[in-house]
């Protein structure tokens, strides 16, 4: 952490950088722009938008099971519950040949409110609101590491993964032609999904974790016509729209996720405009 | 370059497998059972074709080959010397139910097929020659750098058997591989098939549901309708009165429609599918 304290303050000696929170957050935002760069153009692509967006607002259920068995720091029963939710929703994908959006929904409810319902006993929500909007200028150089090996974890697993899941998405036949075991694939790329928003939550927040991951992808998306470019242009809109959101969140005093997911969103109506020329 | 190097290149060793042995075969899902009391024997160099009405279970057999759906019963792979192995399995599916503005480029998907290399990395230029060599072997090298959802049905469909043809496959299994697509553009396919199975001793198994066009390039025609109800040369299909009796005005209409065919591409004058 030293190193990248006088990184930063011999490269941006600005205002801002000279509050050590400022730096940690810096850091914590090129750490997770990529991770939910790539995460978010392969959710794009699985059209997993709700399945995200469900994992997120379960982690509530997650922390309240975590207060419920007196842990005073909820994230790892947080992830463990996460990914079995993840494993029971595309469980109950296959088990039921229902369509998914009617599961999802069915799921989000409920964990929703079995986590407000417990959360709220006895009137103490009030203290677990900032998972609801998350407070990134909080991150200590701990959780920085965390999101380090996050990262490393991720470009790892798009290493090896990355065309298994590209097929899989495709076409599931096409895929199971080629040997790959889809099922298996389709669950691991469900739960890494559940881990990263999981983790990422209590930064980001529960209400607009899903539109950081979504929005940039999309936006690349209407300007990219290959994987390349989708990824490269996933990943500068997020970096962009990260440290933006970043700085404007410091000028501004307002919630740095939500600033960033704002930017984000401007991305994504200017890719969308811009769609007719890469069409 | 002629397809027929192209394909050699890419192509395994000749393959070993010499059939493909389906017994009591029969497949079930929930309660519905779709399949059942199959027996089949399909040899390598056959053309074999799949008819039947919608609902028969055609597709359900392909994917039933695959391993995607689950079976009861016997199904084994044997090469010339009567082991089993696992064959390496082509396949060309209906119709590829993707996202049109998916930003996948025809090199995406092919790379992703053959090598390990994540594509979002870009490609290598060997990766690049060889799926070029490839899609030349089905007259679609151009399309290289498209996007999929810019491609016709047609081209997709060669740029699907393209794929399915490298590695070099023991067996290749066509879903429906030309539904909705124009007269020139199905014989281009089962041209390319027909010519592929002969010099490298595949399997194929088409289903299909162009009678005139099954008559002229399968070498067995199987009706499926919840098992096989019929198995025969393209003859002696033709001549089984229940057949007839059942499809012959589909058979009619169908093999109308290819004496047409040639008047329609002299009045296009020249338009290759």
């Amino acid at each position: 952490m030293e190193i990248w304290y006088s990184f930063v303050d011999h490269f941006l000696p600005f205002a801002w950088t000279h509050h050590t929170f400022m730096k940690n957050a810096l850091l914590a935002v090129l750490l997770v722009s990529p991770v939910f760069a790539i995460m978010g153009t392969m959710v794009v692509n699985n059209k997993m938008a709700f399945f995200s967006d469900t994992i997120g607002h379960s982690a509530l259920t997650g922390i309240a099971i975590g207060v419920l068995l007196g842990f005073q720091d909820p994230l790892w029963i947080m992830v463990i519950f996460s990914v079995l939710l993840a494993v029971a929703i595309s469980m109950l994908k296959t088990l039921t040949g229902a369509s998914t959006d009617t599961i999802i929904g069915a799921v989000s409810a409920t964990m929703v409110a079995l986590g407000i319902v417990i959360l709220s006993r006895g009137g103490g929500f009030n203290k677990f609101s900032r998972f609801l909007v998350g407070d990134l200028l909080s991150i200590n150089p701990k959780e920085v590491l965390l999101l380090v090996f996050t990262l490393v974890g991720v470009i790892l697993l798009w290493g090896i993964m990355f065309n298994k899941f590209l097929l899989a998405s495709v076409n599931p036949s096409l895929a199971r032609s080629r040997g790959i075991p889809v099922r298996l694939v389709e669950t691991l790329f469900c739960i890494t999904t559940a881990v990263i928003v999981t983790i990422s939550i209590q930064w980001v927040g529960i209400l607009i974790i899903n539109s950081l991951l979504i929005l940039p992808a999309a936006a690349a998306r209407n300007i990219s016509r290959n994987m390349r470019q989708y990824h490269v242009a996933s990943i500068l809109i997020t970096l962009t729209s990260g440290i933006a959101g970043l700085l404007m969140s410091y000028y501004w005093s307002t919630a740095t996720g939500a600033t960033i997911v704002l930017f984000a969103a401007l991305f994504y109506l200017g890719a969308l405009l811009l769609k007719p020329r890469f069409a | 370059m002629t397809y027929t190097d192209t394909i050699l290149k890419s192509q395994r060793k000749s393959c070993g497998l010499c059939c493909t042995k389906l017994e009591n075969f029969g497949v079930t899902i929930g309660k519905t059972e779709i399949l059942s009391d199959l027996d089949l024997h399909i040899h390598c160099g056959d053309l074999t074709a799949v008819v039947g009405p919608n609902g028969a279970g055609k597709t359900t057999l392909l994917k039933a080959i695959l391993g995607e759906i689950g079976h009861t019963g016997k199904l084994s792979f044997l090469d010339a010397k009567d082991c089993r192995r696992n064959p390496v399995v082509g396949y060309v599916p209906q119709r590829l139910d993707f996202d049109l503005g998916a930003p996948i480029s025809v090199l995406d998907l092919f790379s992703a097929c053959s090598s390990s290399w994540p594509v979002c990395l870009g490609h290598s230029r060997r990766l690049r020659e060889r799926a070029s060599a490839s899609l030349a072997s089905v007259q679609a090298d151009h399309l290289l750098n498209r996007r999929l959802g810019d491609l016709s049905g047609g081209e997709l469909q060669r740029v699907l058997l393209a794929m399915a043809l490298d590695p070099g496959p023991d067996l290749l299994l066509l879903d429906e591989p030309v539904s909705g697509i124009d007269v020139q553009g199905k014989e281009l396919f089962y041209n390319l098939v027909s010519d592929l199975r002969r010099q490298y001793d595949l399997s194929v198994i088409l289903v299909s549901h162009d009678w005139s066009l099954l008559s002229r390039y399968a070498d067995r025609i199987i009706l499926l309708d919840r098992t096989v109800q019929c198995c025969g040369t393209p003859e002696e299909f033709f001549s089984n009165e229940k057949i007839l009796r059942a499809y012959g005005p589909a058979v009619r209409e169908d093999a109308d429609q290819i004496r047409l065919g040639p008047k329609i591409i002299h009045r296009r004058g020249g338009v290759h599918a």
